[in-house]
């Protein structure tokens, strides 16, 4: 495989439960040493793609390959030279974590084990409740060991789904740091979340809703794509102002975020009439700022819903 | 009860309701538990079996003879299955468990018998299971009189006073005191077996699902045959050492007798614990939770003990009871062990109860693997 070919390359995944369709006709191309971050909405099939990926569902059609194997020809290939980290912690809670991690590493007949597991323990600073059960462990804990498990086999893809739900702060970051060293070393990362900051330290972002991908590129171009327009604005009685500006026209989202409300829309001349009417108003202060990803992903996911009415 | 009480109350029966109509299977089972029980209590279970399989080994055809047998098929619970020519084939038949009786009828026996000699009738029972044969040996006792009364007419008349003019012998084999427990603890050694092995391996496996480590271990390269046989050999020991334990009790606490190969025998347990494990295995990938693999084995227990020979005569079933019972692997275990255990049978005799065994671990093993996916579709 020459360096900058794609890891993953998958064209028009579709998978359907019972006759409802979970992802329809996803694309996605990852190259080497690349960190993707998927996000969408709750449901939306992040997780169903990830298994395809991994070789765990069968995709209805679509095809493409994930570090050159066919997807689903090649799944048990797949399965040796990828890491998967599932939603839900999915190693045994009855096994302390130096006998999870020894497990894993006899399935994938790791080569001089138990060094291998030793430096997965340190790496991720496990050393010192090596022999605490994986049931009495913490949500950062339990993420790490899964983390220290997937790692096991020197992976060349990671598929991480949600790796952070539940984690604190300082758990999350150090968890991204891990991810970025990991990337630096050419390994590729897919990872999901449902965080704004994460989105952000990722190389490039897929925004999937409702099994269709809606986006993809950078977070730069994500938000710019959107084509939205931002106001910010501060002052007194944001509530009563936020139900007023929402049937204004021009007005796709009114978003509170702390103390101001995010007022954007597409079209920015329409948009700057309707606000200019507000201008006056005293005790408020408009700003025009730059749309977050949040707001360019509302946003799609709008588009979506309307399309589908 | 105060009205919230109340209230409260009706939201958890409310609740109880929604679920239990969600598990379907569970539903199945309470109602598919008691219709089976009642079928097999009520129409495959007789504790007085009749038709028995009998052998007759006869070097005298005469007419005294034939009468005899004609009388033993005439009190309904004999039921002349062959003809056998020779005493080793006799005591094959007993050892295979092909017939319940012989019946050898010695030469000269009508010459002797107008002589007034009282010639001996040998009846030999095998009497592994006592409950098969005692009423049996009843009807055969009230028919000494009868037999040949027709028969013995004109000037032979008067050998119809006195005593018979002939004498049944009867030979209990293998268990000549009648000894129920020499047929109920060995029996146990299988039941226990096909009890443990099916629960233990239904649940290991549905553990995994339930507690979601499944996925993880379908995201690993490891291979379905590999995890049935990583999650089976396990219970295989466990097995052997549960075997140990009875055999040790059976001997100290009951005496039972052990006149076989102790190493046949456990060359025999490898097979029938691997079926019980399949079996168990199987459960596991058609459960969707513990409690559902844990009826599942209970609703596959249930007919093993009922129908397998272990609580009641397996002869004393009627036709399609009995056809059931021989699929099962329960049933033809049994006979190996007692066969083993109690009769001293070598691989010679086994051997055609052992191959059904192979025949129904195939059959579980092809439909766990089948079933086992390897994707979560």
């Amino acid at each position: 495989m020459s360096a900058n070919a794609a890891v993953i390359d998958v064209k028009g995944l579709t998978k359907s439960f019972d006759g409802r369709r979970v992802v329809d006709g996803v694309s996605i191309r990852v190259a080497r040493g690349r960190i993707c971050g998927f996000l969408g909405p709750n449901g939306s099939g992040k997780t169903t793609t990830i298994r395809m990926l991994c070789g765990l569902l069968r995709p209805d059609s679509g095809a493409g390959t994930c570090l050159g194997f066919d997807i689903v020809r090649e799944a048990g290939e797949i399965k040796r030279r990828a890491g998967y980290m599932t939603q839900r912690f999915s190693l045994y809670e009855d096994l302390s974590i130096r006998e999870n991690l020894d497990f894993i590493a006899r399935v994938y007949a790791v080569p001089d084990r138990r060094r291998a597991v030793e430096t997965a323990l340190e790496r991720l600073g496990l050393q010192p409740r090596a022999d605490r059960l994986a049931g009495q462990l913490s949500g950062g804990w339990k993420q790490r060991m899964a983390l220290a498990a997937c790692l096991l086999h020197d992976p060349q893809l990671l598929l991480l789904d949600e790796p952070t739900a539940g984690v604190d702060p300082k758990a999350r970051r150090e968890f991204w740091d891990e991810i970025h060293d990991l990337a630096a070393s050419g390994i590729t990362v897919l990872v999901s979340t449902h965080y704004m900051d994460e989105a952000e330290r990722c190389h490039e972002l897929a925004y999937i809703a409702y099994g269709k991908l809606l986006v993809t590129g950078t977070a730069e171009e994500v938000v710019s794509r959107s084509r939205l327009v931002t106001w910010t604005v501060s002052g007194d009685g944001l509530f009563d102002l936020a139900q007023e500006l929402r049937k204004q026209a021009g007005v796709a989202m009114v978003v509170p975020f702390g103390n101001v409300l995010h007022v954007s829309g597409v079209d920015a001349q329409a948009l700057e009439r309707t606000i200019a009417a507000y201008r006056g108003r005293p005790g408020l202060e408009w700003r025009r700022s730059e749309p977050g990803l949040e707001d360019a992903f509302i946003h799609f996911m709008g588009d979506v819903r309307e399309g589908q009415r | 009860m105060s009205a919230g009480s109340w209230r409260r109350f009706v939201a958890v029966l409310v609740k109880e309701f929604v679920q239990m109509r969600r598990d379907r299977l569970t539903f199945a089972m309470m109602v598919g538990i008691p219709i089976l029980q009642l079928i097999l209590f009520g129409y495959a279970i007789n504790a007085d079996p009749k038709a028995l399989p009998t052998a007759v080994l006869s070097a005298d055809n005469s007419l005294f003879a034939r009468s005899f047998v004609r009388a033993l098929e005439n009190s309904g619970y004999f039921r002349v299955a062959r003809r056998i020519a020779t005493e080793y084939e006799a005591e094959r038949a007993l050892a295979e468990g092909e017939v319940q009786f012989v019946l050898t009828i010695p030469e000269n026996f009508a010459r002797k018998l107008v002589r007034g000699e009282r010639p001996v009738l040998l009846m030999e029972a095998d009497a592994t299971d006592p409950a098969a044969t005692s009423n049996a040996l009843a009807a055969l006792a009230a028919l000494n009189q009868t037999a040949l009364a027709r028969d013995l007419s004109g000037s032979l008349a008067y050998l119809q006073n006195g005593p018979p003019p002939y004498e049944v012998r009867v030979h209990r084999r293998y268990n000549p005191e009648g000894i129920t427990q020499y047929n109920i603890v060995p029996g146990l050694i299988g039941t226990i077996l096909t009890m443990t092995m099916v629960i233990m391996t239904a649940l290991a496996m549905t553990r995994e699902r339930e507690r979601g480590t499944m996925e993880n271990l379908l995201a690993t390269p490891v291979r379905p045959i590999e995890v049935m046989a990583g999650k089976i050999v396990p219970y295989i020991i466990v097995g052997y050492i549960q075997m140990a334990v009875i055999l040790v009790a059976a001997k100290l606490l009951f005496q039972v007798p052990i006149v076989g190969s102790l190493v046949l025998l456990s060359v025999a347990l490898i097979v029938f614990i691997a079926a019980n494990l399949a079996v168990g295995f199987t459960f596991s990938t058609l459960a969707r939770n513990q409690l559902q693999a844990m009826q599942m084995a209970f609703f596959f227990f249930l007919p093993s003990i009922l129908l397998s020979g272990f609580m009641f005569p397996f002869r004393g079933m009627p036709q399609w009871a009995q056809w059931l019972g021989e699929v099962l692997q329960l049933t033809h275990f049994l006979r190996i062990l007692r066969g083993i255990l109690l009769k001293g049978n070598g691989a010679a005799e086994i051997a055609p109860e052992l191959w059904p065994i192979v025949l129904f671990l195939l059959a579980a093993a092809t439909i766990a693997l089948i079933r086992y996916r390897e994707t979560l579709d």
